[in-house]
């Protein structure tokens, strides 16, 4: 199961993050403020739903990601490092929503 | 080609060191043969194995200057040129009991625990199955089905080396080709014990197995094989 959500996550996050970097590049060679552009971002639903995906898509993939390094390269297994990562996905979402609502509201 | 050729081998267990032999060096010599010519002419105490001695039984594998190899179907003039030194080791990722021979029964177990044995079922069936050659599951069946469990793909791989619980892939090609067997009764079984975290998916497609495989078999396909199936059973019950 965890295994179907990280690849399920990481076609969602192909798409996400090629569309990130074509906005950031393509926002910068505008020569555009970030007054600018917070000022297009405020109210956009388009945007706040696209960038919710994109956290939410994160939240899922990273801390899975880092499960199987963790248990690769250390001795660490068991119901503490999954609740770690649970705790680290939690993070991920709350911080990258907050950012969401603070760019997009 | 030089006269002699200068040999070290693996001596002791998990602790030891290499000792150093001299001896001819002979034109199509393979590395089993000097292996045991040092153990009947230098030091009768080496332990090591082999039986068939012709790419057979997979018994004689061992670490040839850092790769994993049939000893018996690998020539001296393959892996050593001019004044190299040919150098032995056990076969990686196996407990070692003495020398070059290493301890096989976990690697054997992960077999069984991959359900790599047919289940026919409760009832068996009253007929002969029918299964044509050309069907896509008897071809995925037949690219593995050689495996003769020499070990050599489970010391090549890099996921057993980092997690000792980790299926390999020589249990896991075999149950792949278990899985494409038309007539076994033990499939959803077998696929709940390849997929957990020791399973297929800790896979990361280094296909060391499939490039060291001296039966030219490519577990790392079998083994995407079962992530394929189990993807789309895991989306299909969603």
């Amino acid at each position: 199961m965890l295994f179907v959500a990280q690849r399920t996550t990481a076609f969602i996050l192909a798409v996400a993050v090629a569309a990130h970097l074509a906005t950031i590049l393509f926002a910068v060679r505008g020569g555009l403020t970030a007054a600018q552009i917070l000022a297009r971002t405020h109210g956009n639903v388009a945007f706040a739903l696209f960038y919710a995906i994109f956290v939410l898509a994160v939240a899922v993939h990273a801390p899975i990601g880092l499960r199987n390094i963790v248990r690769e390269w250390t001795a660490w297994r068991g119901r503490s490092l999954d609740f770690a990562l649970i705790l680290f996905s939690g993070l991920l979402l709350v911080l990258g929503l907050r950012a969401v609502v603070a760019v997009c509201s | 080609m030089s006269d002699v050729l200068a040999v070290d081998i693996w001596r002791g267990a998990e602790n030891g060191q290499f000792q150093a032999f001299t001896l001819p060096r002979r034109q199509h010599q393979t590395v089993l043969d000097v292996v045991t010519e040092i153990q009947r002419e230098h030091d009768s105490t080496l332990s090591y194995r082999f039986a068939c001695r012709v790419g057979m039984c997979g018994s004689c594998a061992m670490v040839v200057n850092g790769r994993p190899r049939w000893t018996c179907r690998t020539r001296v003039n393959e892996v050593v040129s001019g004044d190299e030194r040919l150098r032995l080791e056990p076969l990686r990722n196996f407990t070692v009991v003495k020398d070059l021979a290493v301890e096989m029964t976990q690697f054997f177990d992960k077999w069984k625990a991959a359900h790599g044995f047919f289940e026919p079922g409760t009832a068996p069936e009253q007929d002969f199955a029918v299964v044509p050659p050309q069907t896509k599951e008897r071809q995925a069946a037949d690219a593995g089905i050689e495996c003769i469990g020499c070990g050599v793909c489970y010391s090549a791989c890099d996921v057993v080396a980092w997690d000792r619980d980790y299926l390999g892939p020589a249990a896991l090609n075999r149950a792949w080709t278990l899985v494409n067997d038309v007539r076994d009764r033990g499939q959803a079984e077998r696929l709940k014990a390849v997929s957990h975290d020791n399973g297929c998916q800790a896979c990361h497609t280094h296909m060391n197995c499939t490039n060291f495989c001296p039966k030219a078999i490519a577990p790392t396909y079998a083994i995407a094989g079962l992530k394929r199936v189990l993807f789309r059973r895991a989306l299909r019950s969603a």
